[in-house]
């Protein structure tokens, strides 16, 4: 009510930024159980039909002269497999695919929420998170398993003077458990941020003198996220293997 | 009832809309998780199983491809070199043998010029020489007539001046003056 009378006031500015960052059951009700299907299941399931049109349709022909289509795929495989072989060497290259999963759904979940009514997956720090944590887990388990305890190398700094080390261990351990948190925040906070930004751009399109100038705005801002959305997954690509390398070569 | 429809649907507005962010609302998180996951694994079995084994294929044939055009390429070249070599070989053998012909043929037309100039030299020395012999003949019988004419000319002089011409001392006379 107190917003309604706010609203008036303002002459039918109305912000509600966060609004479409709602998580909703498609089908009616209000709860929202483990399994109920939301707008979140239906975004990420059109995340996975892109990903399916882009690396599945489109290379359907198995050309030798690629369409345009096939040329995407493979400008993708290739461009996520040379970071996989540069970043965290040629022993990496079997997380490829698990790789290459994190990445085609970060970037077409951030794709498909620049559409106007989409709703974003990856704004939400529980997918963030999730996904964080998917390779924290999968780094450790594979430096663990990879080297044994020779992996804890990887927080005693050898070439720091000894009267250090035991400093720089707890400043190492420290920054390992926050990996998970910045890789998850920062991924989820850009797209939050960009998206929010635009919807209160958007808002100030109701009142008509300063309507031109929050369009310009909106739509300077809407090729920032452009490039937001592709950036941000290259850049949780990139973390992941920088991660992969310290599993796989733990010696600093 | 005005105001129960106004309190409806501002508790209905407040539902609807964000109170903070919905991102720190927990209670929708296992939902998201769970279908992150599934999502995950659904991407990774047709990433993995489909389609980046095709891409891997599809890419190593346009490399064999490639690799063979260049080879094929190469190969053509290297005949093409060949090609050229055998060509300007036997426009050198050619050319040699032009040369030879020219040669032989030159000292034939030689040999033969030199045959034809001593054959005309003999036919021309042997020619100069009758002609000389018919010269000297003609000459010899020409002095003879002379003496004729001579004597007999002397004959009637010495006739007409009332001498008595011997025929003998008229031509030692003759002979004697024609010397002289």
């Amino acid at each position: 009510m107190a917003s309604e009378a706010h609203g008036a006031e303002q002459g039918g500015l109305e912000f509600h930024p966060m609004d479409q960052f709602l998580v909703k059951p498609l089908f009616g009700g209000d709860h929202i159980g483990l399994f109920t299907i939301t707008n979140v299941t239906l975004w990420m399931a059109l995340a996975v039909i892109a990903v399916v049109a882009m690396m599945v349709v489109g290379t359907r022909r198995r050309a030798i002269i690629p369409s345009r289509g096939q040329s995407i795929g493979e400008l993708a495989y290739g461009f996520i497999y040379k970071m996989v072989e540069d970043v965290a060497g040629k022993d990496a290259v079997k997380f490829f695919p698990y790789i290459m999963t994190l990445f085609m759904f970060i970037v077409m979940a951030n794709f498909l929420g620049l559409l106007p009514m989409s709703f974003t997956t990856t704004s939400h720090f529980a997918v963030t998170i999730g996904l964080a944590l998917l390779v924290f887990v999968t780094v450790t388990v594979v430096g663990f398993v990879k080297n044994g305890a020779a992996f804890l190398g990887l927080f005693w700094v050898s070439s720091a003077p000894l009267a250090l080390r035991p400093v720089l261990a707890i400043i190492e351990v420290i920054s390992y458990f926050v990996r998970p948190v910045s890789h998850s925040i920062r991924l989820a906070g850009n797209v939050m941020a960009g998206h929010a930004v635009i919807k209160v751009f958007a808002g100030f399109a109701a009142i008509a003198v300063v309507s031109p100038v929050s369009i310009v705005a909106i739509t300077a801002m809407y090729g920032l996220e452009v490039l937001v959305a592709f950036i941000q997954a290259y850049v949780f690509t990139i973390l992941t293997c920088v991660y992969l390398k310290d599993a796989l070569h733990p010696s600093h | 009832m005005a105001t129960k429809t106004t309190d409806a649907a501002g508790h209905a507005a407040e539902a609807a809309s964000a109170s903070g962010m919905p991102q720190l609302d927990f209670s929708s998180w296992g939902n998201q998780i769970f279908w992150l996951l599934v999502t995950l694994v659904v991407i990774y079995f047709v990433l993995s199983r489909i389609a980046l084994p095709r891409i891997a294929a599809v890419l190593a044939e346009r490399q064999g491809t490639i690799t063979n055009d260049i080879a094929a390429a190469e190969e053509l070249k290297a005949k093409a070199v060949e090609a050229e070599e055998a060509y300007n070989k036997a426009l050198a053998d050619a050319k040699a043998e032009a040369a030879n012909i020219v040669a032989a043929a030159k000292a034939e037309i030689q040999a033969d010029l030199n045959a034809a100039t001593e054959k005309a030299d003999a036919e021309i020395a042997a020619k100069a020489a009758e002609s000389e012999k018919a010269i000297a003949e003609i000459r010899a019988g020409a002095l003879e007539s002379i003496k004729d004419v001579a004597n007999a000319t002397t004959a009637e002089l010495v006739t007409a001046l009332g001498g008595a011409a011997e025929d003998a001392d008229v031509a030692k006379a003759v002979d004697a003056q024609m010397k002289g």
